[in-house]
């Protein structure tokens, strides 16, 4: 794997304003200067244990196995971290890291409000000051995550610009770094953007991988046969497929959201339906139109309504080493209720379009086969409009 | 040597932006034509993008505008083979990596120098990613005009010695738009762009009133305006041509 300036295969680079790259560059060292650094890693660890609740659980889904008759599937719970999702563990991470910088402000894009919530909730930790931009149709999609960003003390900025939406939000959030530089860290929410953020969102994200692959080998003494996960700019599915990347037995499958179905204009299928670019500081696979105009994507969850995907994905697709498979709307919403119904446990709308081909899969595989299904957060922000998309207008 | 020396070489040059296409392209072409007959020394012609991640809300509106209106890359190059009919003023696009790559380099490359562009500015597209473009750019003659920002310190130089066509030197820290005050230590910046290189250098970013143009162009060797432009134009209606030619002549005065 190519790391030179921050490169995956052709995918990667630092495609950014004049004006940011001293602070990537700042980015960058002091990263490298920290993330060996034992006193660092140790007061990382014990964020993860003491305040996120880390390491996750790796749930065996008995009755979900049973039901679908064929491989046994286990959870890993990123629902249960402290937040409601597997986002904290960036955040913690970029968090610390900024603080040792001497920055004293965070910034950061939110869809569904779950980073925003993550670094709200840092900031709120470790005393620093936090502005998160979020497109305004998402502060309407997501209003309790709204209101919980504003109880932990941030500054909810929404973004009225194009779509209003995740992509915006990134938009606004990369022009209010070039306003204010010297006291802010902008910590991005995904594997995505210019380097080194890939690469930082990654390594943090990371433990997900590693305690996967220690917990299922104390539970079946041996490594599964595919991990899944949602993915949108990507970055619970590169914790989850990492420490797996050079076990090629282990097939490593990323769930995009296809929306009303990736032959329509309303999806936000990026493998499937978009192709090379450059945009967002990074060169990958974009949803776009024959002149280069991003496209206005659709999926129903916020989380993963993004025109793009990092770039370390895209290196992933193009090798043939992870498989990138489109999920639409409904069977996404089928996966939610059918988890909740089965197992007793509501997944993030985002996490479901990873269940929902799970549910396929492990039919496919059969009885002798293990597949981990990573549960990227909780689905109680997802309730009401899950209601909506079945033609119940609930009130919160 | 491009044609956009010629335009650093009778005194200061003042360098008007329009975003190409709002309201529509009739209008943008006789703005230009406009801009010439009060003395522009060059034009910058914005190729609008759905995401424009250095621009301010003015000029972020405009390229909506212009999109919505259905302006395409091929439907600029149009309007720009229309004006290279009418005047020999240097030209160079403005707009993002995705545009050129999407559309392809070489095409879009080719294209430019075939109707006459001499550059093209690409706030997306730093020192360190310039190869991208660079030998294509080469290739065909078009100068891959480099910026330079507030913040860019100790790379200076670096991006000076290397740099193409005219030094694009960004006023201040933030988006597109105008500013009150510009505080930025330009005349350092300068200074360092100058031991370093000898190609001309234009300050843009904050800059929309006469006074400001004078000041800022008394630091370099020309000053860069947009907003104040584009947003002139979208208040102007029909009028737009002739308060565009007012307003770029009381400039011209003033550098």
């Amino acid at each position: 794997m190519s790391e030179k300036k921050g490169r995956f295969g052709i995918h990667g680079g630092q495609y950014i304003p004049e004006t940011l790259m001293n602070a990537v560059i700042e980015l960058e060292e002091a990263y490298n200067r920290w993330k060996d650094d034992p006193e660092f890693k140790a007061e990382l660890s014990e964020l993860f244990n003491e305040y996120a609740g880390r390491p996750s659980r790796l749930y065996y889904a008995a009755k979900m196995t049973a039901d679908l008759g064929g491989a046994k599937i286990y959870l890993k719970r990123e629902d249960l971290n402290h937040t409601g999702a597997h986002k904290i563990n960036n955040v913690l991470g970029q968090a610390l890291l900024a603080k040792k910088m001497g920055k004293t402000r965070l910034i950061a894009e939110t869809g569904a409000g779950q980073h925003g919530v993550a670094t709200a909730t840092a900031a709120a930790l470790m005393g620093m000051e936090c502005v998160v931009f979020m497109g305004e149709e998402d502060t309407k999609r997501q209003a309790l995550n709204v209101y919980r960003m504003r109880l932990l003390g941030a500054e909810v900025v929404p973004v009225k610009s194009g779509t209003a939406t995740l992509k915006d939000a990134v938009s606004e959030t990369m022009r209010e770094w070039t306003r204010r530089i010297s006291d802010t860290h902008y910590c991005l929410g995904s594997v995505m953007g210019p380097h080194p953020f890939p690469t930082i969102v990654r390594d943090f994200q990371a433990v997900i991988s590693s305690e996967i692959k220690s917990q299922i080998l104390e539970k079946e003494g041996r490594l599964p046969d595919a991990v899944l996960a949602c993915v949108g700019g990507g970055s619970n599915a590169i914790g989850t497929f990492y420490h797996f990347i050079e076990d090629k037995e282990v097939r490593l499958i990323g769930c995009e959201a296809a929306g009303r179905g990736v032959d329509t204009f309303e999806t936000a299928a990026t493998i499937a339906t978009g192709r090379e670019g450059i945009f967002h500081g990074m060169k990958s696979y974009f949803c776009q139109d024959e002149y280069g105009q991003i496209a206005p994507v659709y999926s129903i969850s916020a989380g993963l309504d993004y025109p793009g995907i990092g770039p370390e994905h895209a290196w992933l697709h193009d090798t043939g080493r992870a498989e990138y498979v489109p999920v639409t709307d409904e069977e996404a919403v089928q996966a939610f209720e059918y988890l909740a119904r089965t197992e007793g446990i509501i997944p993030a709308i985002e996490s479901a379009h990873a269940v929902s081909y799970a549910m396929k899969l492990a039919k496919e595989l059969g009885p002798d086969k293990v597949i981990v299904i990573t549960i990227s957060g909780r689905g109680d922000k997802d309730c009401a409009a899950i209601a909506r998309y079945r033609g119940e207008d609930l009130h919160e | 040597m491009s044609k956009i020396r010629n335009a650093f070489e009778n005194g200061k040059a003042f360098i008007p932006f329009i975003t190409c296409g709002d309201p529509d392209l009739g209008t943008t072409k006789a703005c230009v034509l406009e801009m010439v007959r009060a003395g522009a020394s060059l034009i910058e012609l914005g190729i609008p993008f759905s995401d424009p991640t250095a621009e301010g809300p003015v000029i972020q509106e405009a390229n909506e505008r212009a999109l919505r209106g259905g302006v395409t890359t091929d439907r600029i190059f149009g309007m720009v083979r229309e004006l290279r009919g009418q005047t020999q003023i240097p030209m160079v696009f403005m707009t993002y990596a995705n545009v050129l790559f999407s559309y392809g380099a070489d095409r879009f490359l080719s294209t430019c120098a075939e109707i006459g562009i001499d550059g093209i500015i690409l706030p997306d597209l730093p020192y360190e990613e310039k190869d991208e473009f660079q030998d294509i750019c080469r290739k065909y003659g078009i100068d891959l005009i480099s910026l330079i920002a507030p913040t860019s310190e100790q790379r200076i130089a670096m991006i000076a010695r290397e740099a193409e066509g005219f030094l694009y030197i960004v006023s201040s820290l933030g988006v597109t738009g105008t500013r009150s005050e510009i505080t930025t230590d330009l005349a350092s910046i300068v200074r360092v762009v100058r031991e370093n290189t000898k190609i001309p250098c234009a300050i843009g970013f904050g800059i929309s009133t006469p006074e400001q143009a004078h000041k800022m162009a008394g630091f370099a060797d020309g000053a860069i305006v947009g907003s104040a432009i584009v947003r002139l134009i979208h208040e102007s209606g029909d009028a737009a041509p002739e308060k565009v030619y007012e307003y770029v002549k009381s400039m011209v005065e003033a550098v």
